[in-house]
């Protein structure tokens, strides 16, 4: 399933706030970018932990929620066209010869590029593992936190707790192929959309599925093979069959790979200079929540300085021996040109 | 001001000073109360600052929010004294709260 490999100026790892507006300052320098993040859309903590929140502290944006400053990014970014790749964890990060570097992602997407940027803030977002005492036995054979190809779950006698829309979601999407389908939820309330509520309970109500309220006390089985779980409700303790489980508790973030790319650390976070906010690595940069320098403030604005400076020392690498230009959007034709105004 | 006791999972307890008007869970925060990991900061978007409120104190403290009862859903073990502690605000009437800390907030 190897899909080909991606050439490009540059890859960027996380597209939260910073990462998006590393797309711009890149792109006013003629430099093209790969975006990649875990989660299913842009906008990092921004979207994922505050769409809704007002930010105040953006200059000359008094007022802006998460999500709305988010969609303004995006839109900014736009004249550059950058490709996004959603849903990937970048794994591996390698630097090859002089002035190539490889980045591999979980979904087998490989990219080759000449500098890298890492804004991956406060680490990937991955799904919450409930501390059910001995759930890692089960992982991967019985036990799944997501679910990347459908056809697995094919004639399994399916265990899904929670109550979001990912509980919902994939209740709805996986009862026509499971053998038996069973929703746990702590009450009989969801905070997932209605709509996918309202179906479910039509299930429920055709006898296609079994909705239980309660919350999982023990996990069965042994080998990895998952037999069933032990639960508890308002009402009492009770036991569900399953040789398959899906626990939807929302997200957390976890530094993940970034730990493995042997870059200098401070406390989990990237050391980076303040000139040109480069790791140890020439050539990878860091920036946004997930670098340290004396004086760092985890602010997106920081992030957004550090973007432009970056931006200037990529120039340096991708066209070795050209002058760089200093120039204002306001008065550059060349600039407004790339921005699609001139 | 109040004072405010959390008791780790195990056993261990803190006591710190809270202002009033900031929340339970930057009282912990503030002091580095293990356990509170309070991912979001307390924009209610995580469910990494909940605690068992002990019995004596569930009315001082009063009921969840509904933002708070939805997010609760992604806490774990939550039972009938959980709450989220960043939606409890300090006032005097909660000064000598104590409240527990779950083992693991994820
Ligand atoms: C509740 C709350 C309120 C806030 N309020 C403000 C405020 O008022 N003003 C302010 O300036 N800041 C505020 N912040 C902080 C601000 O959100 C962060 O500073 C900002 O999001 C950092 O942006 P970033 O792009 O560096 O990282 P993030 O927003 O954390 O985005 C990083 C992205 O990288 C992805 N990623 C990480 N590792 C990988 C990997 N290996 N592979 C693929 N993808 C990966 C993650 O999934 C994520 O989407 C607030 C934060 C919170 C939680
Ligand atoms: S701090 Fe995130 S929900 Fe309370």
């Amino acid at each position: 399933m190897r899909a080909e490999v991606i050439k490009t100026d540059a890859v960027i790892i996380g597209g939260g706030p910073c990462g998006l507006f590393a797309i711009f300052e890149l792109g006013l320098l003629d430099i093209k970018c790969h975006v990649i993040d875990i989660l299913d859309r842009a906008g990092g903590q921004c979207t994922e932990l505050y769409p809704e929140k007002p930010i105040y502290d953006i200059p000359a944006l008094p007022i802006v929620s998460g999500q709305e400053l988010t969609d303004r990014l995006m839109e900014q970014a736009r004249p550059f066209d950058a490709q996004f790749h959603y849903n990937q964890m970048v794994t591996e990060l390698e630097k090859r010869g002089d002035n190539e570097f490889v980045v591999k992602t979980d979904a087998g997407t490989e990219l080759h590029a000449k500098i890298v940027v890492i804004a991956a803030g406060g680490g990937s977002f991955q799904p919450k593992k409930p501390p059910m005492p001995g759930i890692d036995a089960f992982e991967g054979t019985s036990v799944f936190y997501s679910v990347r190809k459908m056809d697995m779950f094919r004639g399994k006698d399916i265990l899904i707790v929670g109550g979001g829309d990912s509980a919902l979601d994939w209740t709805l999407n996986l009862q026509p192929l499971a053998n038996s389908m069973t929703l746990l939820h702590r009450r009989d309330d969801f905070r997932a959309a209605p709509d996918s509520v309202n179906k479910m309970r039509e299930l429920v109500a055709a006898g296609k599925m079994d909705l239980k309220i309660g919350q999982v006390t023990e996990l069965k089985g042994d080998n990895g093979q998952l037999t069933g779980v032990a639960a508890k409700g308002k009402e009492g303790e009770f036991d569900v069959a399953c040789n398959t489980m899906l626990p939807f508790f929302g997200l957390t973030m976890k530094l993940g790979p970034v730990a493995d790319w042997g870059l200098n650390l401070n406390e989990n976070l990237i050391t980076v200079d303040t000139e040109k906010f480069e790791t140890s690595v020439p050539g990878i940069f860091a920036i946004g929540d997930i670098n340290t320098y004396p004086g760092k403030l985890k602010l997106i604005l920081s992030g957004f300085h550090e973007a432009a400076l970056m931006s200037q020392q990529a120039f340096r690498y991708i066209n070795p021996g050209e002058r760089l230009l200093f120039q204002y959007t306001t008065s550059s034709s060349s600039l407004q040109k790339k921005l699609g105004v001139a | 001001m109040a004072k405010i006791t959390f008791i780790e999972f195990s056993g261990t307890a803190h006591e710190v000073d809270a202002s009033n008007g900031m929340s339970v869970m930057e009282s912990a925060v503030k002091n580095m109360v293990p356990g509170i990991d309070a991912d979001c900061g307390g924009a209610c978007a995580c469910a990494t600052c909940h605690v068992y409120v002990e019995p004596d104190w569930l009315e001082a403290v009063g009921e969840r929010n509904e933002m708070e009862e939805d997010m609760l859903d992604f806490a774990f073990d939550v039972r009938d004294n959980s709450r989220l502690s960043c939606q409890i605000k300090v006032s005097d009437a909660l000064d000598g709260l104590v409240v527990k800390v779950p083992e693991k907030q994820f």
